[in-house]
């Protein structure tokens, strides 16, 4: 097992090198970037050429692949041309509304998804199948920014039940900052009407984020456990008397589980995305809209250091789920190398 | 006397290349049966069913044009802005007093041109590579495969996101940079179809009777190899759609004035709560249209290969 992980450690740290060489090919290769992008766009040839010596891209490809590289550790991500001050610093004022928006999803739409798996599995029936079927093609063909819009129409505009746009209303000041979770900061120091108002502005974008992966997940969970379910030891433990709730949960779960905790890692690729768009429609202050607005301003270095992390993120994630298959998974962890 | 050849050197006798048909028209054959039970099969599918007649009714809006809605998509009504739904304006009209029904008509054609180029782009190049990885193996192979893992680290929408950044913003390098992330997945496909079917009787048997490589590849394997390349290219084209809108909506693809669906919904995202038709049938039109092509994806998948129905998922 410890030699399984080792050897996965390895390769991830080989996918994070190719990574940075995808995100080194699209910001030096491809022409026109970033020395224009860096000098501005009424920049003479002299300035850009300034700026190209500045920052290396006379130099050699691999020579500017190693400084590239070097930097990236170092946290220098360059300077963004609409704060004037380095990326990186507008990235950590904004990563803690994105992951708490990003983790209230996760925890919705795990739990249910998962649950409404294993119900329609418990019941293959015709019409279940059918519905589930529907709505896991529906959560992939609806556009989550145009879902986000609607929702906004009916439960802000229509109804007035909920905000439509950002994490705290007008007027309201920030919990003192701990976390950086606005309703974990607000039980933090008691304010309870604040708690309140967060949770009224997370719940609308965090339900369409949820939705929109839900479905595939609930659809993925109904499979495995179906397949575990045709197993002989499942057979075996109801003809001894297992109660039912007993043999769903204990014993098919725990190896329908497997595989979904591939299929959830392959998702975060989907949730990421879908993060960027969500929080552009709700004026989330997070990394997605800051991405958003950075396209629109060609605010490159903000995007790149957006893709790099959200690459980096997706790439740590799957291999955490790699090594909780090892872990989890007796087959695999015991399996002669 | 023995008669001279006509050529010099003749690639392959006569009776070999009858041979070579006679294996090769077998598998056709069984091909072509292949593909009628599925058919067949999909005529009983109804996923695939409505996959189908949400697709057509998309097709036949592109083929039609705007002009099916009494409406150009570029005349400027400007008296009659912002327009609720109506017999006269069956959808609205928007801002500029533009028909909103014959923009959305109007863009049905471009999401299907995207979806073509998108895939027609992935597939070939995916394909190709993929198939002289999977015919030549050793390090052709390994730099082709290894390249295309890279590729797979990183999230799709991401990555076209920054390559369009990079690029510039326009509709074309949307497209350009969708396919880009998708080829990978061609190119493994088709090297697991190629590595499977390399080892076949009549591919041997076309190799020992010298058939070139390039022959080899073409007349033999590739046939035998291009059908579960359909099926996700059927798949992905929904999953194309919906990419390039993201990307225009967020600024990165088709710009304004074009009809495209999520430009239009961008267009139309500061009129929400006032003229809610403005973005509200263009992402219906996604909808469908993504749908469509997930549904028949997904009823050609289980028709073709039985082992996949209830295995996986949707």
């Amino acid at each position: 097992m410890i030699g399984l992980l080792a050897r996965r450690t390895a390769s991830l740290v080989l996918v994070l090198i190719g990574v940075s060489i995808i995100t080194f090919t699209i910001s030096h290769v491809i022409p026109g970037n970033p020395a224009a992008a860096a000098a501005g766009s009424n920049a003479s040839p002299e300035q850009i050429a300034a700026v190209n010596k500045r920052l290396g891209l006379d130099k050699p490809l691999p020579e500017q692949y190693v400084i590239y590289v070097k930097r990236l550790l170092h946290g220098d991500f360059g300077e963004s041309i609409v704060s004037a001050g380095p990326v990186s610093a507008d990235f950590t004022a904004r990563l803690p509304a994105s992951s708490e928006l990003a983790l209230a999803a996760i925890l919705l739409y795990i739990p249910l998804g998962i649950g409404l798996g294993v119900l329609s599995a418990r019941a293959p029936g015709r019409w279940a199948d059918a519905g589930s079927r529907v709505f896991a093609v529906l959560g992939v063909s609806v556009p989550v920014f145009w879902l986000a819009l609607v929702a906004q129409l009916v439960f802000s505009g229509h109804w007035h039940w909920l905000p439509s746009t950002g994490r705290l209303g007008a007027g309201v000041a920030p919990p003192p900052h701990v976390t950086g979770f606005f309703t974990i900061d607000a039980i933090l120091a008691g304010q309870w009407s604040t708690l309140g108002d967060a949770l009224r502005h997370l719940v609308m974008p965090a339900v369409v984020l949820a939705v929109t992966n839900l479905a595939v997940l609930a659809r993925m969970t109904r499979s495995s456990m179906l397949e575990v379910i045709g197993q002989d030891y499942i057979r075996t433990a109801r003809a001894k008397g297992v109660s039912e709730l007993r043999l769903l949960t204990r014993h098919a779960l725990k190896n329908a589980l497997i595989p979904v905790v591939t299929v959830i890692a392959v998702q975060m690729a989907g949730l990421i995305a879908w993060q960027f768009l969500v929080e552009y429609v709700y004026s989330w202050p997070g990394i997605g809209s800051w991405a958003v607005t950075g396209i629109t301003n060609s605010d490159f270095n903000v995007v790149m250091m957006v893709a790099l992390f959200g690459a980096t993120l997706y790439v740590v994630l799957n291999f955490l789920a790699d090594a909780a298959y090892i872990v989890l998974d007796p087959r695999i962890r015991d399996a002669t190398e | 006397m023995e008669p001279e050849p006509l050529l010099e050197e003749a690639p392959l006798s006569v009776e070999a290349e009858l041979d070579i048909m006679t294996i090769g028209v077998r598998a056709l054959r069984g091909r072509a049966r292949r593909a009628l039970g599925a058919a067949a099969d999909i005529r009983h599918n109804v996923g695939a069913m409505v996959g189908v007649v949400l697709l057509a009714f998309v097709v036949l809006l592109a083929i039609v044009g705007p002009g099916i809605t009494g409406h150009s998509s570029t005349f400027q009504d400007l008296n009659n802005s912002l327009a609720p739904p109506s017999a006269h304006h069956l959808l609205g009209t928007d801002e500029l007093g533009r028909d909103i029904a014959a923009r959305v008509v109007a863009g049905a054609r471009i999401s299907l041109v995207v979806a073509v180029i998108v895939l027609g782009l992935a597939s070939v190049v995916g394909g190709l590579l993929g198939l002289l990885a999977g015919y030549y193996g050793g390090i052709v192979d390994g730099v082709i495969m290894r390249v295309a893992d890279l590729f797979f680290a990183f999230p799709q929408f991401l990555l076209a996101m920054a390559i369009v950044a990079a690029l510039g913003h326009s509709l074309n390098h949307a497209i350009l940079s969708v396919a880009i992330a998708y080829w990978p997945r061609y190119a493994r496909l088709m090297r697991a179809g190629i590595l499977s079917a390399k080892t076949t009787v009549y591919v041997r048997a076309a190799e020992a009777l010298g058939c070139t490589s390039p022959r080899i590849m073409l007349r033999h394997l590739v046939p035998n190899c291009v059908s579960p390349l359909l099926i996700q290219a059927t798949m992905d084209a929904g999953i194309a759609i919906l990419t390039t809108a993201s990307l225009s909506f967020v600024g990165l693809g088709a710009t304004p004035p074009t009809p495209e669906w999520g430009a239009m919904i961008t267009e139309g995202r500061d009129y929400i709560t006032t003229a809610w038709w403005i973005p509200f049938f263009p992402g219906l039109m996604i909808s469908i249209a993504v749908a469509g092509f997930m549904f028949l994806g997904d009823g050609l998948r289980d028709s073709f290969d039985p082992r996949v129905r209830n295995r996986i998922g949707f």
